[in-house]
């Protein structure tokens, strides 16, 4: 496949690999954001080629993971009101809530369909008339855009039965949260797709207040190795600075038409993270003016304070302070088909990916 | 959840747009990328185009790692 072959040839990982134990000897840690970034580093074998002094951990960048226990709780009590569908992205049906999951309340009846993309959730408004669609708004910079696509989609084609439950979130404030409250990172591979819609920009502070280094990475094993090979470069020459190693897809200024959409459905509010607890100005909620597709303002529910899984440590994984192989639950209470937190849901987060490729 | 991959672009009608991956067509929509047409490839996520893959861009990155390749220090 174009763009994705030429960068699994593994003389080029190798020779990259080659290059950076002769560049670099300082101990540092990296952290890989995204969830996607996981997935490679551990289905390509990658932490295997690094010199014994480059130490990765992994970041709270996967949107299913840090999905909080109390958005979780909202969308089963919405799934349970007579005449509501909901439309959701595959893995967030499955994540254990406080008493039971979406999937367990599908089978119990509820309607409750797995989307591909969330211009889906309009036919089915259009198809159902006489049903409310709420549409569970998860991920970050990169798929928020297209949830904010949607709302202005359903307002020119006046649709009025189309509401979002937004979770959505930034990036930037939980990276700059990590590091206040301690974690030890010397630089960080950001994400490549949220950058691609965000620009470089939002890292500037990560650089110059923090004096971290952070690399815009690829998905591609010499990607990520490359990308790895330039934050050691700069750690060692003790000069942080934003780069983009994902320059086929990434640009300083972002996409902005998508930057455009984005501001113009939603604004910034405090946002509660699973584990972290909440971060101020973190996440995205649907401004005033679109308030007729806001769930939240439509369907006004009480739950009760949710509760976070018992023995599950997903909060201090998601922070890179403990990996799921020193969680007492993992591979046994806790398993990818009987998952006890959302750490072990998505294909992406960090307990399942241990999972798949624990040796 | 971020991932989206490189898709090639076989036509485009208004705000959409036929990929392929692989040989399997998909449809994407154009409501957040400009100037798209028949040949480029884009990066396609949830059913959208997020960005455009930059051929010349591509094509130096992977100049660096063959350098590099070339150069090995051993
Ligand atoms: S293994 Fe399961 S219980 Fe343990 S931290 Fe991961 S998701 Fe939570």
């Amino acid at each position: 496949m174009k763009y994705v072959d030429e960068y699994r040839k593994k003389d080029l990982i190798i020779s990259i690999s080659e290059k950076l134990k002769a560049v670099s000897e300082k101990e540092m840690v990296i952290m890989e954001v995204c969830g996607g970034h996981t997935m490679a580093i551990h289905r390509f074998g990658l932490a295997a080629l690094l010199p014994p002094n480059i130490h990765l951990i992994s970041g709270p960048g996967c949107p299913v993971c840090v999905s909080s226990q109390h958005f979780i709780d909202m969308a089963m009590a919405y799934s349970k009101i007579p005449g509501i569908i909901i439309t959701t992205y595959g893995d967030l049906i499955r994540v254990p809530g406080s008493s039971t999951s979406l999937e367990k309340e599908r089978a119990n009846g509820s309607d409750i369909r797995i989307i591909y993309s969330v211009l889906e959730s309009l036919e089915i408004a259009k198809m159902n008339p006489e049903k409310k669609v709420v549409f569970l708004g998860i991920g970050f910079e990169t798929t928020a855009p297209l949830t904010a696509a949607a709302v202005l989609q359903a307002k020119s084609e006046k649709i009025t039965n189309f509401y979002v439950l937004s979770a959505h979130k930034v990036m930037p404030p939980v990276m700059k949260a990590l590091v206040e409250e301690g974690v030890k990172i010397d630089g960080f591979i950001a994400p490549g797709h949220v950058t691609a819609i965000t620009g470089t920009a939002i890292y500037n502070d990560l650089a110059l207040v923090y004096k971290l280094g952070v690399v815009v990475a690829g998905f591609e094993p010499s990607d990520m190795m490359q990308a790895v090979l330039m934050l050691a470069v700069q750690i060692e020459s003790g000069n942080p600075k934003v780069e983009i190693q994902y320059q086929r897809v990434v640009h300083n200024e972002g996409n902005l038409i998508a930057q455009r959409i984005l501001n113009k459905v939603f604004d910034l509010r405090d946002d509660r993270w699973r584990g972290l607890g909440t971060i101020a100005q973190s996440g995205l909620k649907i401004r005033d003016e679109f308030s007729q597709f806001d769930a939240e303002k439509h369907f006004i529910i009480e739950i009760p304070e949710s509760t976070e899984p018992k023995g599950c440590i997903c909060g201090q994984i998601l922070r890179g302070l403990k990996t799921p192989a020193e969680c007492s639950l993992f591979g046994k209470k806790c398993t990818p088909a009987d998952p006890v937190g959302a750490c072990m849901v998505s294909g992406e987060g960090t307990c399942a990916t241990y999972y798949k490729y624990r040796s | 959840m971020c991932l989206a991959i490189p898709a090639k672009v076989i036509s485009v009608d208004g705000v959409s747009a036929r990929v392929t991956v692989e040989d399997v067509e998909y449809t994407a929509s154009l409501l957040l990328l400009d100037d798209v047409k028949p040949g480029d490839f884009i990066m396609l996520h949830a059913g959208f185009a997020i960005e455009k893959v930059d051929a010349a861009e591509a094509a130096e990155t992977m100049q660096l790692l063959l350098d590099m390749e070339k150069n090995r220090p051993i």
